[in-house]
Protein backbone atom coordinates (compact mmCIF):
# COMPACT_ATOMS: atom_id res chain seq x y z
CA UNK A 1 0.00 0.00 0.00
CA UNK A 2 3.05 2.28 0.82
CA UNK A 3 4.48 1.68 -2.64
CA UNK A 4 1.09 2.66 -4.46
CA UNK A 5 1.10 5.91 -2.40
CA UNK A 6 4.67 7.18 -3.02
CA UNK A 7 3.61 6.33 -7.05
CA UNK A 8 0.69 8.42 -6.94
CA UNK A 9 2.37 11.78 -6.56
CA UNK A 10 1.55 14.20 -9.05
CA UNK A 11 5.18 14.58 -11.25
CA UNK A 12 5.14 10.40 -10.62
CA UNK A 13 1.73 10.24 -12.58
CA UNK A 14 2.73 12.70 -15.60
CA UNK A 15 6.27 10.96 -15.58
CA UNK A 16 4.24 7.15 -15.99
CA UNK A 17 2.37 9.03 -18.25
CA UNK A 18 5.29 10.14 -20.22
CA UNK A 19 7.13 6.62 -20.20
CA UNK A 20 3.55 5.13 -21.51
CA UNK A 21 3.25 7.49 -24.22
CA UNK A 22 6.88 6.30 -24.91
CA UNK A 23 5.95 2.60 -25.06
CA UNK A 24 3.19 3.13 -27.45
CA UNK A 25 5.29 5.46 -29.83
CA UNK A 26 8.03 2.62 -29.55
CA UNK A 27 5.85 -0.25 -30.36
CA UNK A 28 4.28 1.38 -32.88
CA UNK A 29 6.89 3.12 -35.08
CA UNK A 30 9.87 1.23 -34.63
CA UNK A 31 9.77 -2.30 -36.26
CA UNK A 32 9.06 -5.54 -34.39
CA UNK A 33 7.91 -7.62 -37.32
CA UNK A 34 11.29 -10.06 -36.84
CA UNK A 35 10.56 -11.30 -33.37
CA UNK A 36 8.50 -14.18 -34.58
CA UNK A 37 11.26 -15.50 -36.58
CA UNK A 38 13.93 -15.04 -34.16
CA UNK A 39 11.51 -15.95 -31.37
CA UNK A 40 12.53 -19.46 -31.21
CA UNK A 41 16.26 -19.08 -31.29
CA UNK A 42 15.89 -16.07 -28.92
CA UNK A 43 14.35 -18.46 -26.06
CA UNK A 44 16.71 -20.88 -26.89
CA UNK A 45 19.47 -17.96 -26.00
CA UNK A 46 17.83 -17.01 -23.18
CA UNK A 47 17.65 -20.33 -21.84
CA UNK A 48 21.41 -20.81 -22.31
CA UNK A 49 21.82 -17.21 -20.48
CA UNK A 50 19.94 -17.99 -17.24
CA UNK A 51 21.70 -21.64 -16.88
CA UNK A 52 25.08 -20.31 -17.33
CA UNK A 53 24.71 -17.96 -14.79
CA UNK A 54 23.26 -20.36 -12.59
CA UNK A 55 25.93 -23.01 -13.34
CA UNK A 56 29.11 -20.46 -12.73
CA UNK A 57 27.56 -18.97 -10.18
CA UNK A 58 26.53 -22.18 -7.66
CA UNK A 59 30.20 -23.76 -9.13
CA UNK A 60 31.78 -20.10 -8.46
CA UNK A 61 30.62 -20.15 -4.60
CA UNK A 62 31.48 -23.56 -3.97
CA UNK A 63 35.13 -22.95 -5.73
CA UNK A 64 34.77 -19.29 -3.29
CA UNK A 65 34.01 -20.68 0.39
CA UNK A 66 37.77 -22.37 0.23
CA UNK A 67 39.02 -20.06 -1.39
CA UNK A 68 37.76 -17.16 1.69
CA UNK A 69 38.51 -20.13 3.99
CA UNK A 70 42.31 -20.20 2.81
CA UNK A 71 42.94 -16.68 2.87
CA UNK A 72 41.11 -15.83 6.65
CA UNK A 73 42.91 -18.75 8.67
CA UNK A 74 45.06 -20.88 6.44
CA UNK A 75 48.51 -21.47 6.59
CA UNK A 76 50.31 -19.14 4.23
CA UNK A 77 50.96 -21.91 1.84
CA UNK A 78 47.90 -22.34 1.36
CA UNK A 79 46.62 -18.53 1.64
CA UNK A 80 48.98 -16.87 -0.58
CA UNK A 81 48.19 -19.06 -3.61
CA UNK A 82 44.38 -17.83 -2.63
CA UNK A 83 44.94 -14.58 -2.51
CA UNK A 84 47.29 -14.38 -5.50
CA UNK A 85 44.33 -15.94 -7.55
CA UNK A 86 42.11 -13.46 -6.26
CA UNK A 87 44.06 -10.75 -7.39
CA UNK A 88 45.16 -12.29 -10.29
CA UNK A 89 41.73 -12.69 -11.44
CA UNK A 90 39.96 -9.07 -10.04
CA UNK A 91 43.15 -7.34 -11.49
CA UNK A 92 42.36 -8.51 -15.44
CA UNK A 93 39.58 -8.07 -17.54
CA UNK A 94 36.95 -10.83 -18.01
CA UNK A 95 36.82 -10.77 -21.44
CA UNK A 96 40.82 -11.44 -21.58
CA UNK A 97 40.29 -14.71 -19.48
CA UNK A 98 37.56 -15.62 -21.44
CA UNK A 99 39.75 -15.42 -24.49
CA UNK A 100 42.89 -16.81 -22.89
CA UNK A 101 40.60 -19.86 -21.58
CA UNK A 102 39.27 -20.67 -24.95
CA UNK A 103 41.84 -19.53 -27.83
CA UNK A 104 44.71 -20.68 -25.46
CA UNK A 105 43.46 -23.72 -24.31
CA UNK A 106 41.42 -24.75 -27.58
CA UNK A 107 44.70 -24.64 -29.19
CA UNK A 108 46.79 -26.13 -26.67
CA UNK A 109 44.60 -29.10 -26.54
CA UNK A 110 44.69 -30.68 -30.22
CA UNK A 111 48.17 -30.74 -29.60
CA UNK A 112 47.89 -33.77 -27.77
CA UNK A 113 47.05 -37.04 -29.08
CA UNK A 114 45.45 -38.75 -25.48
CA UNK A 115 43.08 -35.98 -24.86
CA UNK A 116 41.70 -36.17 -28.75
CA UNK A 117 41.11 -39.79 -28.27
CA UNK A 118 39.57 -39.60 -24.49
CA UNK A 119 35.91 -39.20 -23.70
CA UNK A 120 35.99 -35.69 -22.88
CA UNK A 121 37.29 -34.03 -26.38
CA UNK A 122 33.59 -33.84 -28.23
CA UNK A 123 32.62 -31.37 -25.59
CA UNK A 124 36.48 -30.03 -25.45
CA UNK A 125 35.93 -28.88 -28.94
CA UNK A 126 32.98 -26.83 -28.03
CA UNK A 127 33.12 -23.58 -26.83
CA UNK A 128 31.10 -23.78 -23.59
CA UNK A 129 32.83 -25.80 -21.27
CA UNK A 130 35.67 -22.81 -21.32
CA UNK A 131 32.51 -20.23 -20.82
CA UNK A 132 31.57 -22.05 -17.76
CA UNK A 133 35.14 -22.54 -17.25
CA UNK A 134 35.93 -19.01 -17.27
CA UNK A 135 32.84 -17.42 -15.62
CA UNK A 136 33.34 -19.44 -12.69
CA UNK A 137 36.64 -18.63 -11.92
CA UNK A 138 35.84 -15.45 -12.13
CA UNK A 139 32.91 -15.48 -9.27
CA UNK A 140 34.97 -17.69 -7.40
CA UNK A 141 37.77 -15.11 -7.47
CA UNK A 142 35.56 -11.94 -6.52
CA UNK A 143 33.73 -13.94 -4.30
CA UNK A 144 36.11 -15.56 -2.73
CA UNK A 145 37.69 -12.00 -1.48
CA UNK A 146 33.95 -11.62 0.13
CA UNK A 147 33.62 -14.78 1.90
CA UNK A 148 37.49 -14.36 3.34
CA UNK A 149 35.77 -10.80 5.08
CA UNK A 150 32.61 -12.99 5.81
CA UNK A 151 34.46 -15.45 7.79
CA UNK A 152 36.27 -12.93 9.65
CA UNK A 153 33.40 -11.23 10.49
CA UNK A 154 31.82 -14.31 12.33
CA UNK A 155 32.15 -12.95 16.20
CA UNK A 156 34.75 -14.56 18.02
CA UNK A 157 32.36 -15.79 21.26
CA UNK A 158 30.94 -18.21 19.03
CA UNK A 159 33.14 -20.03 17.65
CA UNK A 160 35.01 -20.51 20.98
CA UNK A 161 31.61 -21.10 22.33
CA UNK A 162 31.32 -24.01 19.90
CA UNK A 163 35.00 -25.17 20.63
CA UNK A 164 33.98 -25.45 24.42
CA UNK A 165 31.02 -27.58 23.76
CA UNK A 166 33.61 -29.90 22.60
CA UNK A 167 32.06 -29.63 18.92
CA UNK A 168 34.15 -31.07 16.22
CA UNK A 169 35.99 -28.38 13.70
CA UNK A 170 33.90 -29.90 10.77
CA UNK A 171 30.63 -29.56 12.68
CA UNK A 172 31.49 -26.24 14.05
CA UNK A 173 32.47 -25.09 10.13
CA UNK A 174 28.79 -26.78 9.18
CA UNK A 175 26.61 -25.34 11.41
CA UNK A 176 28.07 -21.96 12.78
CA UNK A 177 30.81 -20.76 11.01
CA UNK A 178 29.55 -21.04 7.71
CA UNK A 179 25.88 -20.26 7.78
CA UNK A 180 26.72 -16.62 10.01
CA UNK A 181 29.31 -16.24 6.83
CA UNK A 182 26.85 -16.98 4.56
CA UNK A 183 24.17 -14.47 6.35
CA UNK A 184 26.54 -11.52 6.77
CA UNK A 185 27.34 -11.65 2.97
CA UNK A 186 23.95 -12.27 1.54
CA UNK A 187 23.22 -8.63 0.05
CA UNK A 188 26.71 -8.83 -1.19
CA UNK A 189 26.10 -11.85 -2.79
CA UNK A 190 22.77 -10.39 -4.63
CA UNK A 191 24.95 -8.46 -5.95
CA UNK A 192 27.84 -10.01 -7.28
CA UNK A 193 25.18 -12.55 -8.45
CA UNK A 194 23.86 -9.30 -10.69
CA UNK A 195 27.89 -8.34 -11.87
CA UNK A 196 27.95 -12.37 -13.24
CA UNK A 197 24.57 -11.79 -14.67
CA UNK A 198 26.01 -8.90 -16.88
CA UNK A 199 28.80 -11.05 -17.51
CA UNK A 200 27.65 -13.54 -19.72
CA UNK A 201 27.07 -11.80 -22.74
CA UNK A 202 30.88 -12.05 -23.11
CA UNK A 203 30.40 -15.89 -23.57
CA UNK A 204 28.90 -14.42 -27.11
CA UNK A 205 32.23 -13.45 -28.18
CA UNK A 206 33.57 -16.95 -28.28
CA UNK A 207 30.82 -18.48 -30.19
CA UNK A 208 28.08 -19.38 -27.06
CA UNK A 209 24.73 -18.22 -28.46
CA UNK A 210 23.49 -16.65 -25.38
CA UNK A 211 20.30 -13.74 -25.77
CA UNK A 212 23.21 -10.93 -26.48
CA UNK A 213 24.71 -13.07 -29.34
CA UNK A 214 20.88 -13.88 -30.88
CA UNK A 215 20.56 -9.92 -30.24
CA UNK A 216 23.42 -9.66 -32.26
CA UNK A 217 22.22 -11.99 -34.98
CA UNK A 218 19.09 -10.08 -35.80
CA UNK A 219 20.81 -6.77 -35.86
CA UNK A 220 23.68 -8.35 -38.32
CA UNK A 221 20.42 -10.04 -40.61
CA UNK A 222 18.34 -7.74 -40.62
CA UNK A 223 19.95 -4.15 -40.18
CA UNK A 224 17.66 -3.37 -37.70
CA UNK A 225 19.82 -1.63 -34.83
CA UNK A 226 17.98 -0.34 -32.18
CA UNK A 227 14.86 -2.62 -31.57
CA UNK A 228 16.63 -5.57 -30.99
CA UNK A 229 19.22 -3.64 -28.29
CA UNK A 230 16.47 -2.40 -26.32
CA UNK A 231 14.51 -5.14 -25.98
CA UNK A 232 17.56 -7.63 -24.85
CA UNK A 233 18.09 -4.19 -22.33
CA UNK A 234 14.65 -4.69 -21.08
CA UNK A 235 15.04 -8.96 -21.12
CA UNK A 236 18.92 -8.56 -18.57
CA UNK A 237 16.45 -5.42 -16.63
CA UNK A 238 13.66 -8.21 -15.85
CA UNK A 239 16.00 -10.87 -14.76
CA UNK A 240 18.04 -8.60 -12.87
CA UNK A 241 14.66 -7.13 -11.06
CA UNK A 242 14.00 -11.22 -10.90
CA UNK A 243 17.24 -11.55 -8.86
CA UNK A 244 17.02 -8.86 -6.68
CA UNK A 245 13.77 -9.67 -5.53
CA UNK A 246 14.61 -13.42 -4.93
CA UNK A 247 17.47 -12.01 -2.54
CA UNK A 248 15.44 -9.70 -0.79
CA UNK A 249 12.85 -13.04 0.22
CA UNK A 250 15.43 -14.77 1.17
CA UNK A 251 17.26 -12.17 3.03
CA UNK A 252 13.52 -11.92 4.93
CA UNK A 253 13.36 -15.74 5.54
CA UNK A 254 16.69 -16.14 7.21
CA UNK A 255 16.77 -15.52 10.74
CA UNK A 256 18.68 -12.78 12.13
CA UNK B 1 69.85 -12.25 -19.74
CA UNK B 2 69.61 -14.42 -23.07
CA UNK B 3 71.05 -17.34 -21.21
CA UNK B 4 67.93 -17.19 -18.85
CA UNK B 5 65.65 -16.97 -21.78
CA UNK B 6 67.00 -20.09 -23.20
CA UNK B 7 67.02 -22.30 -20.27
CA UNK B 8 63.41 -21.55 -19.20
CA UNK B 9 62.56 -21.85 -23.01
CA UNK B 10 61.46 -18.62 -23.28
CA UNK B 11 63.66 -17.40 -26.28
CA UNK B 12 60.42 -17.12 -28.86
CA UNK B 13 57.86 -15.83 -26.57
CA UNK B 14 60.71 -13.19 -26.09
CA UNK B 15 61.07 -12.64 -29.74
CA UNK B 16 57.46 -12.26 -30.56
CA UNK B 17 57.19 -9.94 -27.66
CA UNK B 18 59.75 -7.85 -28.53
CA UNK B 19 59.33 -4.31 -29.10
CA UNK B 20 61.20 -3.73 -32.60
CA UNK B 21 59.60 -4.92 -35.94
CA UNK B 22 59.15 -8.46 -36.04
CA UNK B 23 57.96 -8.89 -32.23
CA UNK B 24 54.59 -7.05 -31.17
CA UNK B 25 55.63 -5.25 -27.95
CA UNK B 26 54.80 -2.15 -29.88
CA UNK B 27 51.18 -2.66 -30.39
CA UNK B 28 50.73 -4.24 -27.28
CA UNK B 29 52.07 -0.65 -25.64
CA UNK B 30 49.80 1.37 -27.96
CA UNK B 31 47.14 -0.76 -26.98
CA UNK B 32 47.80 -0.50 -23.15
CA UNK B 33 48.44 3.66 -24.09
CA UNK B 34 44.91 3.89 -25.64
CA UNK B 35 43.46 1.75 -22.92
CA UNK B 36 44.47 4.31 -20.18
CA UNK B 37 43.52 7.09 -22.40
CA UNK B 38 40.20 5.81 -22.69
CA UNK B 39 40.06 4.70 -18.61
CA UNK B 40 41.57 8.17 -16.95
CA UNK B 41 38.46 10.27 -19.80
CA UNK B 42 35.59 7.81 -18.34
CA UNK B 43 36.65 7.97 -15.26
CA UNK B 44 37.36 11.86 -15.06
CA UNK B 45 33.72 12.17 -17.08
CA UNK B 46 32.24 9.84 -14.80
CA UNK B 47 33.07 11.77 -11.70
CA UNK B 48 31.62 15.02 -12.86
CA UNK B 49 28.78 13.03 -14.13
CA UNK B 50 28.56 11.40 -10.52
CA UNK B 51 29.38 14.98 -8.50
CA UNK B 52 26.33 16.75 -9.70
CA UNK B 53 24.65 13.55 -10.07
CA UNK B 54 24.91 13.22 -6.07
CA UNK B 55 23.98 16.56 -5.63
CA UNK B 56 20.98 15.87 -7.81
CA UNK B 57 19.81 13.21 -5.84
CA UNK B 58 20.42 15.30 -2.53
CA UNK B 59 19.00 18.19 -2.87
CA UNK B 60 17.34 18.22 -6.10
CA UNK B 61 13.56 18.85 -6.60
CA UNK B 62 11.32 15.43 -6.45
CA UNK B 63 11.45 15.33 -10.59
CA UNK B 64 15.34 15.46 -10.94
CA UNK B 65 15.82 12.90 -8.44
CA UNK B 66 13.07 10.42 -10.13
CA UNK B 67 15.38 10.95 -13.22
CA UNK B 68 18.41 10.29 -11.53
CA UNK B 69 17.22 7.10 -9.63
CA UNK B 70 15.89 5.67 -13.24
CA UNK B 71 19.38 6.68 -14.56
CA UNK B 72 21.44 4.84 -12.04
CA UNK B 73 19.00 1.78 -11.73
CA UNK B 74 19.11 0.98 -15.40
CA UNK B 75 22.90 1.30 -16.18
CA UNK B 76 23.43 -0.47 -13.21
CA UNK B 77 21.42 -3.33 -14.55
CA UNK B 78 21.76 -3.52 -18.19
CA UNK B 79 25.33 -5.31 -18.78
CA UNK B 80 28.36 -2.89 -20.12
CA UNK B 81 28.16 -4.89 -22.92
CA UNK B 82 24.67 -3.83 -24.35
CA UNK B 83 25.38 -0.24 -23.05
CA UNK B 84 28.43 -0.01 -24.99
CA UNK B 85 26.68 -0.99 -28.32
CA UNK B 86 23.69 1.29 -27.36
CA UNK B 87 25.45 4.51 -26.57
CA UNK B 88 27.80 3.72 -29.25
CA UNK B 89 24.96 4.03 -31.46
CA UNK B 90 22.96 6.61 -30.38
CA UNK B 91 26.14 8.66 -29.94
CA UNK B 92 27.62 8.26 -33.46
CA UNK B 93 23.30 8.63 -35.09
CA UNK B 94 23.08 12.03 -33.06
CA UNK B 95 26.30 13.56 -33.56
CA UNK B 96 25.51 12.77 -37.34
CA UNK B 97 22.19 14.05 -37.56
CA UNK B 98 23.01 17.10 -35.33
CA UNK B 99 26.03 17.43 -38.02
CA UNK B 100 23.53 17.06 -41.16
CA UNK B 101 21.31 19.46 -39.43
CA UNK B 102 23.86 21.81 -39.32
CA UNK B 103 25.31 21.47 -43.15
CA UNK B 104 28.17 19.45 -42.48
CA UNK B 105 28.55 15.96 -43.87
CA UNK B 106 29.19 13.01 -42.17
CA UNK B 107 31.86 12.84 -39.26
CA UNK B 108 33.96 10.24 -38.60
CA UNK B 109 34.01 9.83 -34.65
CA UNK B 110 37.26 8.95 -32.74
CA UNK B 111 37.23 5.52 -30.91
CA UNK B 112 38.68 7.22 -28.20
CA UNK B 113 35.55 10.00 -28.37
CA UNK B 114 33.87 7.27 -28.65
CA UNK B 115 34.82 4.87 -25.95
CA UNK B 116 35.06 7.94 -23.33
CA UNK B 117 31.23 8.98 -23.92
CA UNK B 118 30.39 5.58 -23.30
CA UNK B 119 32.03 4.32 -20.52
CA UNK B 120 31.75 7.54 -19.00
CA UNK B 121 27.75 7.57 -18.77
CA UNK B 122 28.34 4.12 -17.36
CA UNK B 123 31.03 4.77 -14.83
CA UNK B 124 28.57 8.23 -13.83
CA UNK B 125 25.86 5.56 -12.38
CA UNK B 126 28.13 4.11 -9.94
CA UNK B 127 30.25 7.28 -9.35
CA UNK B 128 26.61 9.19 -8.42
CA UNK B 129 25.80 6.15 -5.44
CA UNK B 130 29.79 6.45 -4.18
CA UNK B 131 29.79 10.37 -4.37
CA UNK B 132 26.53 9.91 -2.82
CA UNK B 133 27.16 7.88 0.51
CA UNK B 134 30.50 9.83 0.60
CA UNK B 135 28.85 13.39 0.75
CA UNK B 136 26.19 12.08 3.21
CA UNK B 137 28.77 10.65 5.13
CA UNK B 138 29.91 14.39 5.84
CA UNK B 139 29.11 15.71 9.82
CA UNK B 140 26.34 17.99 8.53
CA UNK B 141 27.66 20.87 11.04
CA UNK B 142 30.42 21.09 8.83
CA UNK B 143 28.37 22.24 5.87
CA UNK B 144 25.97 24.32 8.18
CA UNK B 145 28.80 25.78 9.04
CA UNK B 146 30.56 27.08 5.97
CA UNK B 147 26.63 28.39 5.19
CA UNK B 148 26.05 30.49 8.35
CA UNK B 149 29.42 32.17 7.44
CA UNK B 150 28.04 33.59 3.97
CA UNK B 151 29.60 30.71 1.68
CA UNK B 152 28.03 30.55 -1.94
CA UNK B 153 27.03 26.75 -2.70
CA UNK B 154 29.51 26.33 -5.29
CA UNK B 155 32.24 27.82 -3.04
CA UNK B 156 30.78 25.41 0.06
CA UNK B 157 31.04 22.46 -2.29
CA UNK B 158 34.56 23.30 -3.23
CA UNK B 159 35.73 24.25 0.31
CA UNK B 160 34.35 22.25 2.41
CA UNK B 161 32.10 18.86 1.26
CA UNK B 162 35.01 17.92 -1.39
CA UNK B 163 37.50 18.14 1.04
CA UNK B 164 35.86 16.79 3.81
CA UNK B 165 33.92 13.52 1.89
CA UNK B 166 37.47 12.56 0.13
CA UNK B 167 38.28 10.15 2.64
CA UNK B 168 34.60 8.40 2.45
CA UNK B 169 35.07 8.55 -1.12
CA UNK B 170 38.32 7.38 -2.22
CA UNK B 171 38.38 3.73 -1.59
CA UNK B 172 34.81 3.63 -3.83
CA UNK B 173 37.08 5.46 -6.13
CA UNK B 174 39.34 3.47 -6.71
CA UNK B 175 37.05 0.61 -7.40
CA UNK B 176 35.60 2.73 -9.76
CA UNK B 177 39.08 2.95 -11.31
CA UNK B 178 39.73 -0.30 -11.40
CA UNK B 179 36.24 -1.20 -13.58
CA UNK B 180 37.28 1.70 -15.72
CA UNK B 181 40.30 -0.13 -16.42
CA UNK B 182 39.13 -3.51 -17.02
CA UNK B 183 35.81 -2.52 -18.94
CA UNK B 184 37.87 -0.63 -21.43
CA UNK B 185 38.45 -4.19 -22.84
CA UNK B 186 34.91 -4.26 -23.72
CA UNK B 187 35.31 -1.46 -26.29
CA UNK B 188 37.29 -4.58 -28.11
CA UNK B 189 34.05 -5.61 -29.11
CA UNK B 190 33.14 -2.11 -30.83
CA UNK B 191 36.64 -2.54 -32.92
CA UNK B 192 38.43 -0.42 -30.95
CA UNK B 193 42.05 -1.16 -31.43
CA UNK B 194 42.47 -1.36 -27.15
CA UNK B 195 44.90 -3.56 -25.41
CA UNK B 196 42.72 -6.63 -25.39
CA UNK B 197 42.21 -6.31 -29.52
CA UNK B 198 45.42 -5.41 -30.53
CA UNK B 199 46.47 -8.81 -28.17
CA UNK B 200 43.90 -10.66 -30.10
CA UNK B 201 45.43 -9.76 -33.17
CA UNK B 202 49.09 -10.15 -32.45
CA UNK B 203 47.88 -13.66 -30.68
CA UNK B 204 45.59 -14.86 -33.77
CA UNK B 205 48.47 -13.67 -36.50
CA UNK B 206 51.09 -15.27 -34.32
CA UNK B 207 49.52 -18.72 -33.10
CA UNK B 208 50.65 -17.70 -29.74
CA UNK B 209 47.69 -17.46 -27.61
CA UNK B 210 49.43 -18.11 -24.66
CA UNK B 211 52.36 -15.59 -25.13
CA UNK B 212 50.32 -12.60 -25.72
CA UNK B 213 47.27 -13.13 -23.76
CA UNK B 214 49.17 -13.64 -20.46
CA UNK B 215 51.21 -10.22 -21.27
CA UNK B 216 48.19 -9.08 -21.63
CA UNK B 217 47.43 -10.34 -18.36
CA UNK B 218 50.78 -9.08 -17.04
CA UNK B 219 49.82 -5.40 -18.06
CA UNK B 220 46.46 -5.35 -17.07
CA UNK B 221 47.60 -6.50 -13.45
CA UNK B 222 50.30 -4.04 -13.52
CA UNK B 223 47.88 -1.03 -14.08
CA UNK B 224 45.82 -2.94 -10.87
CA UNK B 225 48.21 -3.25 -8.74
CA UNK B 226 50.28 0.64 -9.02
CA UNK B 227 46.85 2.20 -9.14
CA UNK B 228 46.42 0.33 -5.64
CA UNK B 229 49.62 1.75 -4.60
CA UNK B 230 48.63 5.47 -5.60
CA UNK B 231 44.86 5.39 -4.25
CA UNK B 232 46.49 4.03 -0.97
CA UNK B 233 48.53 6.98 -0.88
CA UNK B 234 45.73 9.27 -1.57
CA UNK B 235 43.13 7.63 0.44
CA UNK B 236 46.01 8.55 3.34
CA UNK B 237 46.07 11.84 2.21
CA UNK B 238 42.73 12.03 2.35
CA UNK B 239 42.42 11.02 5.93
CA UNK B 240 45.46 13.29 7.07
CA UNK B 241 44.92 14.56 10.60
CA UNK B 242 42.34 11.98 11.06
CA UNK B 243 42.05 9.01 13.72
CA UNK B 244 43.25 6.05 12.11
CA UNK B 245 40.74 3.38 10.81
CA UNK B 246 42.21 0.55 13.43
CA UNK B 247 42.49 2.98 16.56
CA UNK B 248 39.37 5.13 15.95
CA UNK B 249 37.09 2.30 16.15
CA UNK B 250 38.22 1.43 19.39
Amino acid sequence: MIALKSLMQPHRIVMMALFAALVVWCAVSLRWDWIPKYAPLALEGLWTTIWIMAVTTVLGFLLAVPLGLAQAIGPWYLSIPARTFCTIIRGTPLLLQIWLLYYGLGSLFPQFPWIRSSELWPYLRQAWPYAVLALTLSYAGYEGEVMRGAFSGVAKGQLEAAKSFGMRRSTMFRRIWLPQAIRNVLPTLGGETILQLKATPLVATITVIDIYAVSSRVRADTFIVYEPLLLLAIVYMVIAGIITLAFKRFEVQVPR
Amino acid sequence: MELILETLGLTESAQLLSLSAPGWGANLLRGLANSLKIAFGAFGFGLLIGLFGAYGKLYGGPVLRDLLAIYTTVIRAVPELVLILILYYVGTDLINKLSAAMGYGRVEISGIVAGIWVLGIVQGAYSIEVLRGAIQAVPPGQIEAARAFGMPPMMTMWRVTIPAMMSFATPGLANLWLIATKDTALLAIVGFSELTLETRQAASSTRAYFTFFLAAGGLYLMVTLCSGVVFGWIEKWARRGQPSLREGRG
